[in-house]
């Protein structure tokens, strides 16, 4: 076992991938001499050359393209957006032709290629660089979305997004690149569409990923020392979701939060909720909740940023909520 | 009797609307009867298939009701692809018909797909704006004005990144011009120097909008030299001209001097689809056009001598054999079974 942080995880997992298959390469703005804006592929160009880690112009809608064409023609691109929020510009790209290409042309044609970007807040980064988008690749059939909230799983997914026959979004978030954790040192992969419970419990299930994990692990020791013993399930890749795992922890505690940084409306936390309650009606103890941001684009002003997204206030709330519905 | 011809062709560096108003330079060019015979066969090929499908849309024998025809615009495709080498890649446009045919896509299957049959290209789920044939390089027809640019920039990466001797060619019109995507690739493109060819088939209506009021500089090229592309622009009504510019361009293209951009001035016979009566354009513009028909053109080019071998009549009566035999075809196909809407989501 090391200690590595996100970052690190992720930079060992493109190096692993780079040096075992020579079709992978990166591109993206500032990836090769500046190392990615949060220095996740610092020294890749030191380490493949310029050949294989390409420095783009800001031009965002031809380096998803380009990674595409790449990809449908034998290549295994690894495209960066700089942040989430430019993926606007490359829109056409992700849905009407990377998401759309194996299914359209009859399954002639694919496209092996995985799109990292970040997302979220952390940063008092205002409303342009700190939202959380999930929900509109989640909305898109033909693509694969991945959401890490740890080293461990940064390093494992990516490697299975790499290998992985489709367009992956895999969306790293900016407030924990420095966050640190256990990974093997040995090789190994994690399964994209597999759940994985952070911390088993047996009253309350919260669902969530990204850093909104580290939010609920948090929240859930202090109602430990309440004697309430609450369950963090964190669904890790966005689509395919493993409701299977959700539900089987759903079905045991009775009470279930979704909670995600995104905003509440049209989130992912709505689709947990319907499937749920599709599957587990009148197995449940309370109404399924959801703890998400507001409704508002985010304001730079660190404090009121706090303001817009789930904290520890919210989801405590949440928790008693659920527990005073059913006792 | 066989024997070369010497054809003179013309690349113009302007031209306004329908005018043509300065030529560049005469260049002249030689061709075999075999040559003659197969860029006539082609351009009949596209303009017969694309007859037949409309005639089969009007009695609703199609699966889809999408359908935009590039009759008059077949000298662009079959210039550009006659000088194809068989690892090269394309990417084509929602009027893409005269690109997959003059690739080599096979119009059984073509026609199949968009009579939606299961033994269509795309099984079906693609139809005339999606018709693509990987196996011949050929990376698809897209619905998305300028969407596929960015794919024929990431073949065009590939192929230099893994040294294949791999050109790709780029078809979009004048409204893809306008799109922001171009100018992303062009530059990229040229930054790193792929082996890409842009062609511009500047058809002269976005829809219903005329180039005049869409485009801001007359001369396709120009918008080359933003980016330091060699670029020529050519008569697309002569195949020839099409021809030997689309050469010119690949082999530079193909000896790592970066990308090219061709401008091919064409005209669009009929409305944007076939819903469209083309109610925004002047008559006597559309039959002035429609007398620099494509096929006329290169028969007045070559002599008599050159297309004995090629009689025109006995061309027609193959392709029109060629096309009974494609709808039957389609009509003998099995439609896909309704689970198959299912299915290849993901690879």
């Amino acid at each position: 076992m090391t200690l590595l942080a996100y970052r690190d995880a992720l930079r060992r997992a493109l190096y692993e991938e780079m040096k075992q298959d020579e079709r992978v390469f990166i591109l993206g703005e500032d990836v090769g001499a500046y190392g990615g804006a949060y220095k996740v592929t610092d020294g890749l160009l030191k380490e493949f050359g310029e050949r294989r880690v390409r420095d783009t112009p800001l031009s965002e809608a031809i380096i998803v393209g380009a990674a595409l064409g790449a990809a449908m023609v034998g290549g295994r691109p690894v495209a960066e957006l700089m942040y989430v929020d430019f993926a606007t510009l490359a829109m056409d790209q992700i849905v009407n032709q990377a998401a759309k290409i194996h299914y359209m042309f009859g399954g002639q044609l694919s496209v092996p290629m995985v799109l990292r970007t970040q997302q979220g807040t952390g940063r008092g980064a205002g409303a342009q660089h700190s939202q959380s988008l999930e929900s509109w690749f989640v909305h898109i059939p033909g693509l694969k979305v991945v959401a890490p909230s740890a080293p461990r799983d940064a390093y494992g997914l990516l490697k299975s997004s790499i290998r992985d026959g489709n367009p992956i979004i895999f969306l790293e978030h900016k407030g924990l690149y420095a966050v640190k954790g256990e990974v093997e040192d040995g090789e190994f992969t994690i399964p994209l569409g597999a759940a994985d419970i952070k911390r088993a419990g047996t009253d309350v299930t919260i669902i969530t990923y990204s850093r909104m994990v580290g939010l609920a692990l948090e929240v859930a020791e202090k109602y430990a020392q309440q004697g309430v013993e609450i369950e963090v399930v964190d669904v890790r890749t966005l689509k395919p979701l493993d409701f299977e795992t959700m539900a089987v922890s759903a079905g045991k505690t009775g009470r279930v939060i979704v909670l995600h940084e995104a905003v509440k409306t049209g989130g992912v936390g709505g689709e947990i909720s319907a499937e749920l309650n599709t599957r587990l009606f009148g197995c449940l103890k309370a109404p399924i909740l959801r703890v998400a941001a507001e409704d508002v684009p985010l304001p730079a002003n660190l404090e009121l940023e706090k303001a817009v997204i789930p904290g520890a206030e919210r989801l405590g709330a949440a928790i008693d909520d659920v527990i005073a519905f059913s006792t | 009797m066989r024997r070369t011809g010497v054809i003179t062709v013309t690349f113009y560096t302007m031209r306004k609307q329908t005018k043509l108003i300065s030529k560049e330079r005469d260049h002249i060019m030689t061709i075999e009867p075999t040559l003659a015979h197969q860029l006539y066969r082609e351009m009949l090929l596209i303009r017969r298939a694309e007859e037949r499908i409309l005639q089969e849309l009007m009695q609703g024998k199609l699966a889809s009701t999408m359908c935009h025809v590039s009759i008059g615009q077949e000298a662009v495709p079959v210039g550009v692809c006659s000088q194809m080498q068989p690892q090269d890649y394309l990417t084509s446009t929602h009027r893409g018909h005269g690109h997959f045919l003059a690739r080599g896509g096979d119009p059984k299957r073509m026609m199949a797909e968009l009579f939606g049959k299961e033994t269509g290209y795309c099984k079906g789920r693609g139809g005339s704006m999606h018709i693509t044939d990987a196996a011949i390089g050929h990376l698809g027809a897209n619905g998305i004005v300028g969407g596929h640019i960015g794919i024929a920039v990431g073949a065009a990466l590939w192929s230099q990144m893994s040294q294949r001797d791999a050109v790709t060619i780029c078809f979009f019109g004048d409204g893809g011009l306008t799109e922001g995507i171009f100018h992303e690739a062009a530059n990229l493109a040229a930054v790193w120097k792929l082996p890409l060819v842009f062609v511009c088939e500047n058809n002269q209506y976005a829809m219903s909008l005329p180039w005049n009021k869409s485009v801001a500089q007359p001369h396709i090229k120009t918008y080359a030299a933003s980016y330091g592309m060699k670029a020529l622009d050519v008569d697309g009504q002569d195949v020839l001209a099409v021809r030997e510019a689309a050469g010119e361009l690949m082999a530079h293209a193909r000896s790592g001097a970066g990308p090219a951009l061709l401008g091919a001035y064409t005209y669009r016979f009929l409305g944007h689809s076939r819903a469209d009566p083309s109610k925004y354009r002047d008559p006597e513009e559309e039959a002035r056009e429609r007398a620099r028909d494509p096929l006329l053109i290169l028969r007045q080019n070559v002599s008599t001598s050159l297309l004995s071998d090629a009689d025109p009549e006995a061309i027609n009566a193959e392709i029109e054999a060629l096309m009974d035999e494609s709808v039957a075809f389609a009509e003998a196909s099995p439609f896909a079974p309704m689970s198959a809407a299912l299915e290849d989501v993901y690879a």
